[in-house]
């Protein structure tokens, strides 16, 4: 009787988590190892079937020129965006946190990157960074400067592409800060007041020090969001000029559905589901040490 | 010396008054007890001497400075938080040496503080632990180090005990007592709804409620002598039998009727104007003996019989609503529901309080 009751609880346990793991498995493992067995073959053209190529599709990767442009700016981007709109994030949050009047006014406003669809804004930013007549333009020209080609030369381009991402990010990563922050005792606040501390102290001593388990989630998000965005990239510049403002995933797609090249897209795309693997890792155990969980 | 000095102190959020004419002027080495029910202000009153609110009229003076827009961390003051409100990121070493790393202060001079309240507090062995490895009279004793090395002139305690399960609540009031005892110039303030902490660790009691306060003085004080309904009933466990009666006769004792016929002489003194007025006359639940003799106060039917062992509650003419009339004897006692006792007192245990509330000691 036992026996047979624990079968059935066995077979309904299964039964509930099948669609979810065929869900898992049609659009999760099974592409990524798929990915990883087509790296190692040529791509299949008309009827010739891809051929078994060993390591040739990771020598090319490690020899072109273009694939590592894009990992320098992919790195550059990180480094403009996550730090930026981390800090920009904490800094809203705070603020908004505060008694202020039309604070509920405040929170919406810094939210609504977020919610808004990028398709929708780009034509606002686009505007922005039009040459001349563009607002960046019109303001430096009242001091004088003269008009730049925001998105169109290759000094600039991948840099007016970081701004857009800080300001639709900075609001999204706001909204974990403020539940973050919010859920922290007032009476400590209050504690560190009493002994003398004045604000920065106390942010830098007690406040930062407790959102560090937020910073630890949102940063892993910021990271994984560095490789993988590409609609901002479309919109704005389509990678150019001269693979200026070009990422990593924007290669792959590139590499994939422009130039038809689907075994070195996987292999690519490899490279990248390591990176961002060994960079979670790392994160975790970086700040494993600072992180306070409560 | 006056330590703490409150004078026409009132607060209000926007139109809602929660504080009104507070007067109250703490000496040094004194430790005052705010007592009160739930959302009488007690919380409010003492962040506001905190520096945690304004003060929206009065003044507030700490060892005769005006410090009503001083902030918190130059009064002088230290406070000690109900749920604790240690740093949990830090060890209890830099929960304690916060302030003075904050101050600025040099290392030994940090240590040898921090080393001396740990002594007094026994914390010793949990220096280098994180407050969650801390249980809750441990965590309590680490505020209340907290504060001691601030070395205040005030100590501001709000509900330090409540978090606590039963024992620990008798253990660490019992620590409060005897670090009192071990600081005797420093002054006390200490917020509690509960009344053995009140009696126990008071050198004087106020007791607010709606705002106000309804006296000031030595527990004992406020419990053999009431000023009003309000705190008879608020100081004591059970609270203060009240039974309504009439002035029948006046003068240096008062004789009452009571509604259901007998009547009563109190030896305190009443005035002519009380002659035939509704009066209610109090007795405490312990100052109530069971009588054969003919001498007695009330003769009732025992509804329900309470055995501690220690004491025997009997409750009378008890309601849903209303707990009735009660009496505590000391011991056990083999009574069962349904008898018919009588209950005396001796007379100068009894209370009298006019119509407006206020005792008859008091006019
Ligand atoms: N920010 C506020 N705005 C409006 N009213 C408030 C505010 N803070 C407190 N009050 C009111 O002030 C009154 C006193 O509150 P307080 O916290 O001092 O009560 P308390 O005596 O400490 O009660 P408890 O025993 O429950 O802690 C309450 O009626 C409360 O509703
Ligand atoms: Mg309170």
């Amino acid at each position: 009787m036992k026996a047979l009751k624990l079968k059935r609880d066995w077979i309904i346990g299964w039964l509930l988590l099948l669609p979810a793991m065929v869900f898992l498995f049609a659009f999760t493992h099974i592409p990524a190892i798929t990915s990883l067995v087509s790296s190692f073959y040529s791509t299949p053209r008309g009827r010739r079937p891809a051929k078994f190529l060993g390591l040739d599709n990771y020598q090319r990767m490690f020899d072109d020129p273009v694939f590592w442009k894009v990992l320098g700016n992919n790195l550059w981007f990180a480094l403009g965006t996550i730090p930026l709109s981390i800090a920009l994030a904490i800094v809203m949050a705070l603020w908004v946190n505060d008694k202020l009047p039309g604070r509920g006014f405040a929170r919406m406003a810094f939210f609504t990157p977020t919610v808004l669809p990028l398709i929708a804004v780009a034509n606002i930013w686009l505007f922005f960074y039009t040459p001349g007549f563009g607002l960046f333009d019109q303001l430096l020209g009242l001091f004088g400067l003269p008009a730049t080609n925001w998105l169109g030369s290759p000094e600039t381009a991948l840099n007016s592409v970081i701004v857009v991402t800080v300001w639709k990010e900075a609001g999204f990563f706001m909204i974990f800060y403020l539940a973050a922050l919010q859920a922290i005792p007032k009476t400590l606040i209050e504690a560190a007041q009493i002994e003398g501390a004045n604000r920065w102290t106390i942010f830098w001593r007690i406040t930062f020090p407790l959102l560090m388990p937020t910073t630890l989630f949102v940063s892993i998000n910021a990271v994984i969001n560095c490789f993988r965005l590409v609609d901002h990239i479309f919109i704005l510049t389509d990678g150019g000029p001269d693979n200026a403002s070009a990422l990593l995933l924007f290669y792959i797609f590139e590499t994939a559905f422009r130039f038809w090249e689907s075994g070195y897209a996987a292999t690519l795309t490899v490279a990248l589901l390591v990176m961002l693997c060994l960079l979670a890792i790392g994160q975790f155990f970086f700040f494993d040490r600072k992180v306070h969980y409560k | 010396m006056t330590s703490v000095s409150l004078k026409d102190v009132a607060k209000s959020y926007g139109r809602v008054e929660v504080l009104r004419n507070i007067d109250l002027d703490v000496e040094q080495g004194e430790l005052v007890v705010f007592v009160g029910p739930s959302g009488c202000g007690k919380s409010t009153l003492l962040r506001m001497i905190a520096g945690l609110e304004t003060i929206t009229g009065g003044e507030l003076r700490i060892d005769g400075e005006l410090m009503n827009n001083v902030p918190p961390a130059q009064r002088g003051i230290a406070m000690v938080f109900q749920t604790y409100a240690l740093y949990p990121h830090m060890t209890v070493r830099d929960n304690m040496a916060f302030g003075m790393k904050i101050a600025k202060k040099s290392k030994a001079e940090i240590t040898a503080a921090v080393d001396k309240a740990a002594k007094i507090l026994q914390l010793e062995p949990y220096l280098d632990r994180l407050p969650k490895a801390l249980s809750g009279g441990q965590r309590q004793r680490v505020a209340i180090g907290r504060a001691i090395v601030r070395n205040p002139k005030v100590f501001l305690f709000d509900e330090p005990l409540s978090n606590l399960d039963a024992a620990l609540r008798v253990a660490t009031r019992i620590e409060i007592a005897q670090l009192k005892d071990s600081m005797p110039d420093s002054t006390m303030i200490y917020v509690t709804h509960d009344q053995v902490e009140a009696m126990t660790l008071a050198s004087r009691i106020v007791v607010l409620s709606g705002g106000n306060i309804e006296q000031v003085g030595p527990p004992l004080e406020l419990y053999e002598n009431p000023r009003n309904v309000f705190v008879a009933q608020f100081i004591g466990s059970p609270a203060m039998n009240m039974l309504d009666c009439k002035v029948l006769a006046c003068g240096a004792q008062t004789r009452v009727s009571r509604e259901d016929g007998g009547d009563i002489v109190v030896p305190i003194a009443s005035q002519a104007a009380d002659e035939g007025k509704p009066v209610k006359l109090g007795v405490r639940p312990e100052d109530l003996t069971i009588t054969d003799s003919d001498d007695y106060l009330l003769e009732l039917n025992v509804d329900m019989v309470e055995a501690l062992g220690e004491t025997t509650v009997l409750y009378f003419d008890t309601a849903l609503d209303d707990p009735g009339f009660i009496a505590k004897l000391p011991g056990i006692h083999a009574i069962r529901k349904g008898t018919c006792l009588r209950l005396a007192t001796p007379p100068e245990k009894l209370h009298l309080f006019g119509t407006d509330g206020i005792s008859f000691r008091h006019r």
